[in-house]
């Protein structure tokens, strides 16, 4: 209304800014049409719309061949609840998740809090723990088959040394799922060192300089100042952590492909042993629908309780 | 190190650190010098330095015809991916930062939604439709779900960057007449180069080590990317580690080189991701 009203007061360039106006709009809009038409597109026919599916062909028994019809309502589920491999999968996702929060994360905080300082060769230190974050899972899960092969590999060459009998780590229905919690913790400590890293070196230099003036001792600023003040790096941390915990797959596949006898499945390698690779997309699905809901679950419970304000 | 950092906690913090340095360094180096051993010797001394350097379990590995059919095919899908989550996130990060227009946050909020679910919930689905499309055993079945699933995250970064892009610069271009579009070649995007190297690096990380989805989507082992074809690799040579080694140590040579190169954006996008924004 007021372009209206501007050029009815009859000043020279009356037209123009009207026009100009019209077309700088029709070009927002297109633009913002052109733009956000292929991410929009591809996000939902490759996210969205599968994640749906799923629900949908959960309620189905179903091999994937034709339309799914064999309506089967929550049968699925039932059975998914009865296995007791499932049972096993989900307390081994449970114990990967605490392992990663008991000893992957204060592992990560500890060096970190050490290397957000100066000292020679620090770049050094950081990069070697990094490291094992950046090599691909399959990668990692290959070098510790070899490590704990009791017949061939490293395991055998120290019991060897011992004198001691040879140990199958790998073979223990006990001690398989240990084996990855270890091999987890090798590979993503490094991930979350480099987070509170960032954090840490966030801290003005003042607040901790005047600590030490004051006499506190190493111990006294990390509990009392360093840690507190980058809570909202370790919320994320711990974040992350339960998201990728839940998560879990290349790896346990790469080293025992959840055996011995479903001994060490998580959630994901329990769907894709017994959806995937038994095409059966109904029961498959529905695993994946309880991982969705578990994960989507905790993420918006979290956020809403502990990163509130961030 | 300050006044308050005793020599008591100087020594804790040094043994700390060559622990876990023992416990991370190992494994990697016994895979290195595994390499160059044969069987027996890797059996009888695994720890130590090979006797001789014999390069022929790397020749062997090098000389199968296979093995660059895998890296080959590993990095079109790589580069594909990257190339596309860069063009399409720009494009639509670009949008949410620079445009103003009725349910932008809503939609924003709809991709952002994506972080948040877990892959394997989509597979089986993922796979049905690829199936339905024609897609499965092809490069484009790969890409597609990789760009797709990678779009929140690419988006999330690269709007907040463009964001902080000073806005006299749009000002100023709207008086000379350029268009949204024109404004967002000539100037976003040349002026964005740090967060496009961020974004394409983790995108790339990310798509050269996708181990799930191949797995599912790929049947024809012409199409394999390497860590199909070493986990098949592995299958067939089973226990002859000193083999396996080796291909492992071909793979992590290229990637230790790459995060020389690349560490900058790595920690940058992991820390601006999540530290900062």
């Amino acid at each position: 209304m007021t372009m209206l009203e501007a050029s009815r007061s009859g000043r020279a360039p009356t037209r123009r800014p009207g026009l100009r106006a019209r077309l700088m709009k029709s070009d927002r809009f297109v633009t913002a049409v052109v733009f956000l038409v292929p991410a929009l597109t591809l996000f939902t026919l490759f996210v969205m719309m599968p994640i749906g599916e799923a629900a949908w062909y959960s309620l189905f028994r179903w091999n994937g061949f034709g339309a799914p019809t064999n309506h089967v309502g929550l049968k699925n589920f039932q059975m998914l609840m009865q296995m007791d491999a499932f049972h096993t999968a989900l307390k081994n996702t449970g114990l990967i998740i605490f392992f990663s929060l008991i000893v992957q994360l204060p592992l990560g905080l500890y060096l970190a809090l050490i290397l957000s300082q100066k000292f020679r060769g620090v770049v050094l230190w950081r990069s070697l723990f990094f490291l094992p974050y950046i090599l691909a899972e399959v990668a990692t899960g290959l070098i510790w088959k070899f490590v704990y092969d009791g017949r061939h590999g490293l395991a055998a060459g120290i019991t060897d040394a011992l004198g001691v009998d040879p140990v199958y780590v790998l073979a223990d229905q006990e001690l398989a799922v240990y084996a990855v919690i270890v091999v987890l913790v090798w590979k993503f400590f490094g991930f979350h060192m480099m987070l509170y890293i960032a954090g840490l070196q966030n801290i003005p230099r003042d607040v901790v300089e005047s600590a030490q003036i004051d006499g506190a001792s190493w111990w006294q600023i990390a509990r009392r100042i360093k840690i507190p003040m980058i809570a909202p790096v370790i919320k994320l941390s711990v974040f992350f952590s339960i998201l990728g915990g839940l998560q879990v797959f290349d790896l346990v596949w790469s080293l025992t492909r959840g055996g011995p006898v479903n001994s060490s499945h998580t959630v994901v390698s329990f769907l894709y042993d017994f959806g995937i690779m038994r095409m059966r997309i109904g029961f498959g699905s529905a695993v994946g629908v309880v991982l969705f809901v578990v994960c989507v679950g905790f993420a918006f419970s979290y956020r809403r309780i502990f990163m509130k304000e961030d | 190190m300050g006044i308050g950092s005793g020599r008591a906690h100087r020594l804790y913090h040094d043994l700390a650190l060559v622990a876990v340095g023992i416990f991370v360094a190992t494994p990697l180096l016994v895979t290195f010098l595994g390499g160059f051993k044969d069987q027996g010797e890797l059996r009888a001394n695994p720890f130590g330095l090979p006797s001789t350097l014999n390069l022929s379990n790397f020749a062997q590995i090098l000389s199968q015809p296979d093995i660059w059919v895998y890296v080959g095919n590993s990095l079109v899908v790589a580069g594909m991916t990257v190339a596309l989550t860069l063009i399409i996130g720009a494009m639509a990060a670009f949008a949410f930062a620079q445009i103003r227009f009725f349910g932008s946050r809503m939609l924003l909020n709809y991709v952002l939604l994506g972080m948040m679910f877990p892959f394997a919930t989509a597979i089986l689905p993922l796979f049905v439709r690829l199936r339905d499309f024609g897609l499965l055993n092809s490069y484009a079945g790969l890409v597609l779900p990789q760009v797709a699933f990678g779009l929140g995250f690419s988006i999330l970064l690269m709007r907040s960057f463009f964001k902080q892009l000073p806005s006299e610069l749009w000002e100023a271009a709207q008086i000379d007449g350029c268009s949204y579009a024109g404004f967002f070649w000539k100037v976003t995007l040349p002026l964005s180069t740090p967060i496009l190297a961020t974004v394409g690096v983790f995108v790339l990380v990310q798509s050269w080590n996708n181990f799930l989805l191949p797995l599912v989507v790929l049947n024809d082992e012409s199409l394999y990317t390497w860590p199909i074809g070493i986990m098949q690799f592995q299958g067939e040579y089973n226990t002859e580690w000193s083999l396996i080694l080796a291909f492992v140590t071909l793979t992590l040579i290229p990637a230790v080189i790459f995060f020389a190169f690349a560490q900058k954006y790595i920690v940058e996008g992991l820390t601006g991701g999540a530290v900062k924004g």
